[in-house]
């Protein structure tokens, strides 16, 4: 990689060719500042903001989307630049509604935080602004166009990162603003609810569907039994919102925090995901063994993974798994399992679930085996972000609290049950079991490193006892593409199928990358997230799910073994094809 | 039209064509009037003063006497305009010409060889190729 | 019996007013006194585009100009010239004074000069061999037989030809870093979107001459490695599209594009792509993104399209002027091209010299034509005789221009430092009757409706401004606004993505910089003397002039007016919409616009 010799600000130095100005300012301890552009996608060059000067063109020019070239004299901020800066970020002030103080992202917002930074006092231009009715069609996002400062990263997302194409500009101009199609709603569009917009939106347009006032009605209500459980992603980013690092562990803060809000009883999504390994890598077993299935096995614990093959690769169904996500095993348990344990009344049980996910809102009543027990298996979802802003209003002080366990019963879990929450965790958690179930014998290395790390697609073939596995593991949607052709590929010209099993997550890296998480997720974030996950695993007793004790007493006392009838009634799920319009 | 394989064949069509159109230039036997077919002169009625032209060549028995479309001569602000070329006069244009003017054109101009008073425009510039300036 | 001559007397405005109609009398009296009458006929003609030099008198077939001619000259025109055959030297006009070095060495009054509309007005558009038999395709000959592609950048080069879409970026220059740029494939693209207002110099080329753009793209796919070429023409413009497939058809079917040209190796074809209504996808990265199928918004430059344009690959993109002028300096040569104009921008111009003067129409001036010569030459003087105001050249991306100014020959950096551009060559004309905040609005209001959206300087700044003017023209202005209006300008030139944005603000600026009192009248006395913002104008009837003949009344669109016959009429003022046709229609001046 050749370096080219360039100056900011009068001082010289060598940098890679291909960097952005953006890039190496930051060498020279400067941060241009910015609004559109964000270190996941491409450079939208739309805001303005971050523009600089540089000899010999009577230009600003946007530092985010030009290439340093040799000998280039770079100035990134002169009286003014800054006075053009102040003047565009008033300009996108006029066109945004003056209300911080209600809006969702006051205090977390990127437009709050450059308007503090450039000491704006008063925008001497009269506010406009887009007029049009927010969009709430779905149970998970909703999208307020007046907010937009139309950075183009959501539909960057969507498009690019997601390959799902739900949302893109319409108009022009002023009255231009981010829509589906045929301006329709999202709920009629091909959205599957990740959220991925909603984690990389700057402001206030895009967010989560809020769920709180249903919790606190709940804990509220002195006739209702309140359980809850957290995703496996979700403890290692919590203590963000309090100034942790992005990673740290806080599972036993969180349970205590969960008691004093006023549950009655606190599980473990962990424990439903050593549940699913069980089921599933029955499932792969026979298939795999026995071929009572086509192959490959794709994995299901990810909605907005369903939502994308149910609406875009129908004919692909009888290839998922049908076991439900863990989660929802957690919740139809609570309400059959435990309630019958403990002899409580599941008519009052109110179940509620934390989750790195937006996606999971709208799982909840997806189909009819959602209601398995017999009432709704799970009554809320809420996201990570309204589980700490719960914490907040509660006055909880999270970083003092001390730690506490989890109800065992459903909320004890084993090493591969945690890693679910990074991206080739559930398919590493597969094959510990997996490779129990179809040799009878436990693996010494239980580490299946191929399946770990950001990469889009990851691929491996495993030796269980002489026999190849072949796997795959894609995160982020767009990377999905790729491989079910080379399976449909192989599936019409009637050779073998290049894979047999094959892990998707819609989030890039993962849950710990989802839609629900605390903001301003970058790939670095989600290492470190990885990295706390990883950690849960390797500080854990047991590491494969079927040596769970937990799950052993699930089947004796109650499943009798994986894919049961009782198991496949609970448990188990079906798919339909979508349409990717409705209308 | 038959295709042109080679660069001699372009070079002997365009000698043919040239040659063609000098022979006729020479003889001086036919009159060619080319009325302005691009937008703003269809916009001003140069349809109806094309057809007008037709008609009225058939109506009187003219012979010799080409009638061709042609884009934009550029007096915009008189259109529709036409270009007469009669042997033997000075080439001129005319501006402003209704369905009525085309028949005065042909009765007075080509058929009497007088201009019509009042209609004509000079053209705007001179033609580079022709004059091979 | 054909006339031996014939004498054309102009009879325009202006040169009616020195006397042209009794130039024509006497001349025609002379005759009858000569015994002439048989052999010379005298008629009146529209105007040569030569006001300052008029009354203008013209002899045929000899081809002599007479000017400044007084009804006196008569007799000395019959005598001397038309009986005699002596040329009058002392009317003749004599054109060593001016223009040396913008036109070429030809004894010409013409002041137009049409090397891009060379075929308009001469062939039939649908007709292949007419474009042949004047050296069409001779120039794509010449490149593939006897010229490689350095040569004919060389030839470019020396002719000094910058792009005719308004940035005046050198061609030659362009065609060269695509032909170094390594790719397998490579584009040639036209831009024929042409979509400021006022602007109709691109269809009037292609209606006219469509061969012309095709072989020039032809010339250039051979000169850089290209051998597909798009033409991006918008939807409005259906005679031009139509002319153009029939053009193309025309041309595949001689083999003077597809595969193997003339036997020389070289493949080249054209595909036709409609715009659909976005003045942005006349911006070169957002015409590309337009023709790949995406939204038609601009992408940041660097890389520019020569090295990473149409699908990525080095790509040309030219206007349709630009196009038109390549074909003639390979057959030329690029000396004589760079003969005509000026130092800096060589060649000639298409300009749309439209608005408040008497001939409107499509020009084409040398480089180095002066304003004053365009609007009151070639365009006749002022309609009506009204007063001069500005000239606005360059479309909403440009700025006006004021009367102490006229005398600035038109090149691209004359212009721009005067705060205009030369823009694609709209060049519209006002008059006292023209507000210049009207103006304003008028291209904010363009720039508003046409903005893509993407970037928050123009799509908000631009709204800004339309709505400070909005408010400036209803009389509802604060002084604050100027200075307001001056930043937001100053942020948009300097931090918007793309021309648009960028140009958005020029009207606005030049029109500050020389008609601001205008603006301050609008703000501090809530008075529009142009009588053009309708808030700020009232019409009333003068009692002592009016004599009730009724034609305002029955002429006004609102039926606002009252009055019984003979008697003095009055305007309902709370129904009244100004629109000023009682002004305009009243044969007693009674209207008074205040």
């Amino acid at each position: 990689m050749n370096m080219v010799n360039i100056k900011i600000n009068g001082i010289p130095f060598k940098v890679k060719e291909n960097t952005t100005i953006l890039e190496a300012a930051k060498l020279v301890q400067v941060k241009i500042p910015t609004l559109c552009n964000h270190p996941d996608l491409p450079p939208s060059a739309a805001c303005g903001m971050c523009i600089v000067k540089v000899k010999g063109s009577p230009k600003m020019i946007r530092a985010c989307a030009t290439f340093v070239e040799e000998g280039m004299d770079i100035i990134t901020h002169d009286p003014e630049i800054v006075e053009v800066r102040k003047t565009v970020l008033e300009l996108i002030l006029s066109s945004h509604p003056n209300d911080c103080l209600q809006c969702p992202r006051n205090g977390n917002c990127e437009l709050q935080k450059l308007a503090g930074d450039f000491g704006i006092r008063d925008v001497a231009f009269p506010q406009i602004l887009v007029n049009h009715p927010a969009d709430k069609s779905t149970q998970s996002l909703e999208l307020n166009p007046e907010k937009c400062v139309k950075c183009g990263r959501c539909v960057e997302v969507c498009q690019i990162m997601q390959n799902v194409w739900a949302i893109e500009f319409i108009g022009r101009g002023f009255n231009m603003r981010i829509a589906p199609s045929a301006d329709t709603f999202l709920n009629d569009s091909p959205c599957v609810k990740c959220g991925q917009c909603t984690a990389h939106c700057p402001v206030g347009a895009l967010y989560e569907k809020d769920d709180t006032p249903m919790v606190w009605k709940g804990l509220r209500d002195p006739e209702k039994h309140k359980v809850v459980q957290i995703a496996p992603a979700t403890r290692v980013a919590v203590g963000e919102a309090f100034g942790l690092e992005p990673g740290t562990l806080t599972t036993g803060k969180i349970y205590t925090a969960l008691r004093r809000l006023g549950f009655d009883a606190v599980f473990d999504t962990n424990f439903g995901a050593d549940l699913t390994i069980m089921e599933e890598a029955s499932e792969f077993v026979e298939r795999f063994l026995h071929k009572k299935g086509p192959l490959p096995l794709i994995t299901t614990c990810c909605p907005g993974w369903v939502d994308y093959l149910e609406k875009f690769y129908p004919e692909m169904i009888p290839h998922f798994s049908t076991a439900k996500s863990p989660h929802q095993m957690v919740g139809v348990l609570s309400k059959t399992y435990y309630a019958q344990k403990n002899k409580i009344d599941p008519a009052k049980i109110f179940m509620v679930s934390i989750m790195p996910c937006t996606a999971k809102k709208y799982e909840i009543t997806r189909t009819e085996e959602m209601f398995a027990s017999g009432y709704q298996d799970i009554d809320v979802v809420l996201t990570t972000r309204e589980f700490t802003r719960m914490i907040k209003s509660a006055g909880i002080d999270f970083l003092n609290l001390p730690d506490s366990e989890a109800d065992l019963i459903l909320g004890e879990y084993t090493g591969a049950g945690t890693i679910f929450g990074a991206t080739g965790g559930v398919m590493e958690a597969a094959l510990r079991t997996a490779y129990y179930f179809i040799t009878k014998k436990e693996l010494r290395d239980i580490d299946f490193v191929e399946t770990r790390g950001l990469d889009g697609i990851k691929t491996g073939k495993i030796n269980i006892n002489g026999t190849e596995v072949r796997i795959a593991v894609a995160h982020g949607l767009a990377n999905v593409e790729q491989i079910l052709l080379e399976v449909k590929a192989a599936q019409q010209t009637g050779k073998e199928v290049p894979y047999h099993f094959i892990e998707v997550m819609a989030c890039r890296g993962g849950c710990v990358g989802g839609g629900g998480q605390p903001y301003g997720a970058t790939d670095e974030i989600r290492k470190k997230r990885a990295m706390g996950i990883y950690e849960d695993d390797r500080s854990s007793e047991i590491r494969c799910s079927h040596q769970n004790p937990y799950i052993k007493a699930l089947y004796d006392e109650f499943l009798g073994s994986p894919l049961s009838e009782k198991a496949h009634k609970l448990l188990h799920t079906k798919y339909h094809e979508r349409p990717l319009y409705n209308k | 039209m038959s295709k042109l394989k080679t660069r001699e064949d372009l070079v002997r069509l365009r000698e043919e064509l040239k040659s063609k159109e000098e022979k006729m230039q020479k003889e001086g036997k036919i009159t060619r009037i080319l009325v302005g077919m691009a937008t703003c002169g269809i916009a001003a009625g140069a349809e109806e003063t094309m057809k007008a032209f037709q008609e009225h060549i058939e109506k009187m028995g003219l012979v010799n006497v080409e009638v061709k479309p042609t884009g934009c001569i550029g007096k915009c602000s008189v259109e529709p305009t036409v270009e007469v070329q009669v042997p033997g006069m000075p080439t001129v244009i005319y501006g402003r010409v209704t369905p009525d003017t085309a028949r005065k054109i042909l009765e007075k101009h080509v058929a009497q060889k007088i201009l019509l008073n009042e209609a004509i425009q000079d053209k705007p510039a001179i033609d580079i190729i022709k004059e091979g300036v | 019996m054909p006339y031996k001559r014939y004498v054309l007397i102009c009879n325009a405005d202006k040169c009616k007013q020195k006397k042209s109609n009794e130039i024509y009398e006497f001349i025609n009296k002379e005759l009858i006194a000569q015994g002439l009458k048989e052999e010379v006929q005298v008629v009146k003609c529209g105007c040569f585009g030569f006001c300052s030099e008029g009354p203008i008198v013209k002899i045929l077939p000899d081809e002599t100009i007479y000017c400044h001619v007084k009804p006196e000259d008569a007799k000395d025109i019959v005598q001397t010239h038309l009986l005699k055959n002596q040329v009058l030297k002392n009317l003749l006009y004599d054109n060593s004074q001016s223009r040396k070095n913008i036109g070429f060495k030809y004894d010409n009054y013409r002041k137009q000069l049409r090397i891009v509309l060379r075929n308009c007005g001469v062939i039939d558009p649908e007709n292949i061999y007419d474009y042949i038999a004047r050296d069409g395709y001779k120039a794509l000959e010449k490149a593939l037989f006897e010229l490689k592609p350095d040569d004919i950048i060389e030839e470019l080069k020396i002719s000094g030809l910058r792009g005719r879409g308004g940035a005046g970026y050198p061609t030659w220059k362009k065609w060269q870093i695509t032909k170094e740029t390594a790719s397998d494939i490579k584009y040639v693209v036209c831009n024929a979107d042409e979509g400021d207002p006022g602007a109709y110099m691109d269809r009037s080329t292609i209606e006219g001459d469509p061969h012309s753009i095709i072989e020039a793209m032809a010339i250039c796919g051979y000169t850089v490695g290209a051998s597909y070429g798009y033409i991006y023409i918008r939807a409005e413009y259906p005679l031009a599209i139509k002319r153009l497939e029939i053009a193309i058809n025309q041309g595949r079917e001689l083999g003077l594009l597809g595969k193997n040209i003339l036997g020389s190796g070289f493949d080249f074809d054209i595909e036709l792509r409609y715009g659909a209504g976005a003045y942005v996808c006349g911006e070169e990265t957002a015409l590309i993104a337009s023709i790949e199928g995406n939204r038609g918004m601009p992408k940041p430059r660097p890389p520019f399209p020569s090295t990473k344009g149409l699908w990525g690959k080095p790509t040309v993109i030219n206007n349709v002027e630009t196009w038109a002028n390549v074909p003639v300096i390979l057959t030329r040569g690029g000396k004589w091209f760079a003969s005509i104009g000026t130092d800096t921008s060589k060649g000639t111009k298409v300009f749309a010299l439209t608005g408040k003067v008497n001939n409107s129409g499509l020009v084409e001036v040398p480089m180095g034509t002066t304003l004053r010569e365009l609007v009151f030459d070639i365009g006749g003087g002022i309609k009506g005789g009204k007063k001069f105001k500005a000239v606005q050249t360059g479309g909403p991306s440009g700025g006006v221009i004021p009367e102490e100014y006229l005398d600035t020959p038109i090149g691209y950096e004359n212009l721009q430092q005067l705060g205009a551009i030369m823009g694609s060559g709209g060049l519209i004309v006002m008059d006292e009757d023209d507000c210049m905040v009207d103006i304003s609005k008028f291209y904010i209001q363009f720039a508003v409706d046409e903005s893509c959206g993407k970037c928050a300087p123009c799509r908000i700044g631009g709204k800004q401004l339309l709505e400070m003017l909005n408010k400036i023209s209803q009389g509802k202005g604060d002084i604050e606004d100027i200075d307001n209006m001056k930043r937001i300008c100053f942020a948009m030139q300097k931090a918007s993505l793309c021309g648009l944005g960028q140009n958005t603000p020029n009207p606005v600026l030049s029109t500050l910089k020389y008609f601001e009192e205008e603006y301050i009248e609008h703000i501090k006395d809530k008075k529009c003397k142009a009588g053009k913002c309708r808030d700020l104008v009232t019409f009333t009837i003068d009692p002592a002039k009016c004599v009730g003949c009724g034609l305002c009344a029955i002429k006004c669109p609102v039926n606002c007016i009252s009055g019984e016959k003979q008697k003095p009429h009055k305007i309902d003022q709370s129904k009244c919409i100004k629109c000023g046709t009682c002004y305009e229609v009243c044969k007693f001046g009674a209207v008074i616009r205040k």
